[in-house]
């Protein structure tokens, strides 16, 4: 029973980074890549994008092209920002696929 | 969805191959495409290091893996924004948080107590009060210790009560408000810093500034003198120079090389090589070293301070199965002593140490990130930023180039941003 969870929550996984890849395969080396790096968001914008009532914007639950089409803008600098721009230049594309693909698919309310 | 079949069972085929290499946990010879985490970590202080690396592995582990958390102190309480309180804008209250989230909601072992020595090769650590811990894996995460040893005169309790540090905030940061709300208006505030690297490098310049802000509203002709034993100011510096300059012109003044070798204790005075100053209230950062049982458990340092860890797991290099986080290990270029950083070695060591657990090798391409916002008056700040990637060539986590950054300017947006981040850095470590 534990295992069968166990399994079918390794298949979402991989459902989620073959969703967020394509064909490519050279980010599958850890199966969890994206929610680590999902993870690296959460000191400022809560644990899996779920932002403390705020200032933050909560991530969790938002459309996948438009939080790319944000990081895209801070990366090119065609959109204003305190920090974002310096931070979303620290990670490859690749890298923002894989954490936007993430917080896409994070339940949008409760915690 | 033919993709989705085909990518599994490649993972399934790395993932075997994997658990073919790693039988040292002697279980299951039958072909089980991954095994899950599950064993007992202990992890010991609860900063934003172990607390956050306690919830992560309850989080990613969903459970399968017994965490207990050893912390001496009752409650969180957060050095980030402590130096609110002593400007009159914060209470003590407001950067307390409680265990609570912690054990109820993560199910993690919460032991008051402290951890005295370890036993690698038994894997049993003990704890002050007498009782003894067993593990699969130890984190330690035990901040920084001062070395009372460079500064002779304050390694005596007594004299620590008068000359404070408030460098961990809680009771002392109390009493250096104290202090300042004493002073009379015309009085010298100053305040040592010790070389680099220590916990929080802009931590003394936003001190000096936010106490500056604290003595134009209220003690106009008071001063505020930075000692400072690095040859300059070591981060932020064109904000927090031209916040000096801007905002308190008649108030601050900074002197660079002021390496303090001791303290006069009974006339408040900080004596240096070749001059001696007089404060009315004297605040001392005390040089710094990981904390004690990082050496007690017979872990390599680096210059005899900081632990020396693997990049990929944050393991000691010399004592398998210990992995140490935060403010205690040798950094990596560029890399600060912060809370955030703390933060991001903890799920950096989370996800390690379930991958380990589960006899696969931790992920080969951890990322890190720093933020971290400073207050240069009651309503404005700025913030540095960078970000990490790791390099297996160096076997390091290195700066990205072309990415991070400090503010542009100082701005009450980003004092907003700095409160906000707090919210959510206590909640994502804590709650």
């Amino acid at each position: 029973m534990p295992f069968a969870r166990h399994l079918m929550s390794r298949l979402s996984l991989l459902a989620v980074l073959a969703a967020g890849l394509g064909s490519t395969a050279a980010f599958a080396a850890d199966p969890n890549l994206a929610r680590n790096l999902a993870a690296t968001c959460a000191n400022c914008h809560g644990t899996d994008g779920h932002a403390q009532p705020g200032a933050m914007d909560v991530l969790a639950g938002q459309d996948k092209g438009m939080l790319l089409q944000k990081l895209n803008g801070f990366r090119d600098g065609s959109r204003p920002a305190t920090i974002m721009h310096q931070i979303a230049k620290g990670y490859t594309p690749e890298q923002l696929d894989l954490i936007t693909t993430y917080l896409a698919a994070q339940k949008r309310e409760g915690k | 969805m033919t993709m989705q079949r085909r990518n599994f069972l490649k993972a399934a085929g790395i993932v075997s191959a994997a658990s073919v290499t790693a039988s040292l946990t002697g279980c299951a010879s039958a072909p089980v495409p991954r095994k899950q985490a599950a064993g007992h970590v202990v992890v010991v202080g609860g900063g934003y290091g172990g607390a956050t690396v306690a919830k992560y592995l309850r989080k990613w582990s969903e459970g399968g893996v017994r965490v207990t958390l050893v912390e001496r102190n009752p409650t969180f309480i957060s050095c980030p924004i402590s130096n609110l309180i002593l400007s009159g804008d914060k209470t003590l209250d407001d950067i307390t948080v409680s265990y609570d989230g912690l054990k109820n909601r993560w199910g993690v072992k919460v032991i008051q107590d402290e951890a005295v020595a370890v036993d690698p090769v038994k894997r049993t650590l003990r704890l002050a009060q007498g009782g003894s811990l067993s593990y699969d894996r130890l984190v330690l995460s035990p901040g920084v210790d001062f070395l009372w040893s460079l500064v002779p005169a304050l390694d005596a309790k007594e004299s620590q009560e008068k000359i404070l540090h408030a460098w961990k905030a809680g009771p002392q940061t109390v009493a250096l408000r104290k202090q300042l709300e004493s002073m009379k208006d015309g009085g010298v505030f100053a305040i040592t810093i010790p070389k680099a690297p220590y916990r929080c490098p802009p931590g003394p310049y936003e001190r000096a500034s936010v106490v500056a802000s604290y003595f134009k509203a209220h003690k106009p002709k008071s001063k505020v003198l930075i000692l400072d034993a690095n040859e300059d100011v070591i981060s932020k510096k064109g904000l927090f120079t031209k916040a000096w300059s801007e905002l308190y012109p008649n108030i601050v003044e900074y002197r660079p090389n002021h390496e303090l070798i001791d303290v006069d204790v009974t006339n408040t005075t900080a004596l240096f090589e070749f001059d001696k100053v007089r404060a009315d209230v004297l605040n001392v950062v005390p040089p710094q070293r990981a904390g004690a049982i990082a050496s007690a458990a017979g872990l390599k340092l680096v210059n005899n301070r900081w632990v020396d860890v693997d990049w990929l797991s944050l393991e000691s290099t010399n004592t398998p199965g210990i992995h140490v986080l935060g403010d205690a290990i040798f950094p990596a270029p560029t890399m600060p002593k912060s809370g955030h950083m703390a933060n991001q070695h903890a799920k950096l060591a989370a996800a390690a140490i379930l991958n380990l657990l589960a006899g696969e090798a931790p992920n080969p391409n951890p990322v890190v990130m720093n933020t971290c916002y400073s207050f240069l008056s009651s309503t404005e700040a700025c913030h540095v930023a960078s970000i990490h990637q790791y390099d297996a060539e160096k076997k390091t986590v290195l700066p990205v180039p072309g990415s991070g950054g400090v503010s542009a300017v100082r701005s009450v947006a980003e004092a907003q941003f700095a409160l906000g981040w707090a919210k959510n850095i206590w909640a994502d470590a804590l709650a």
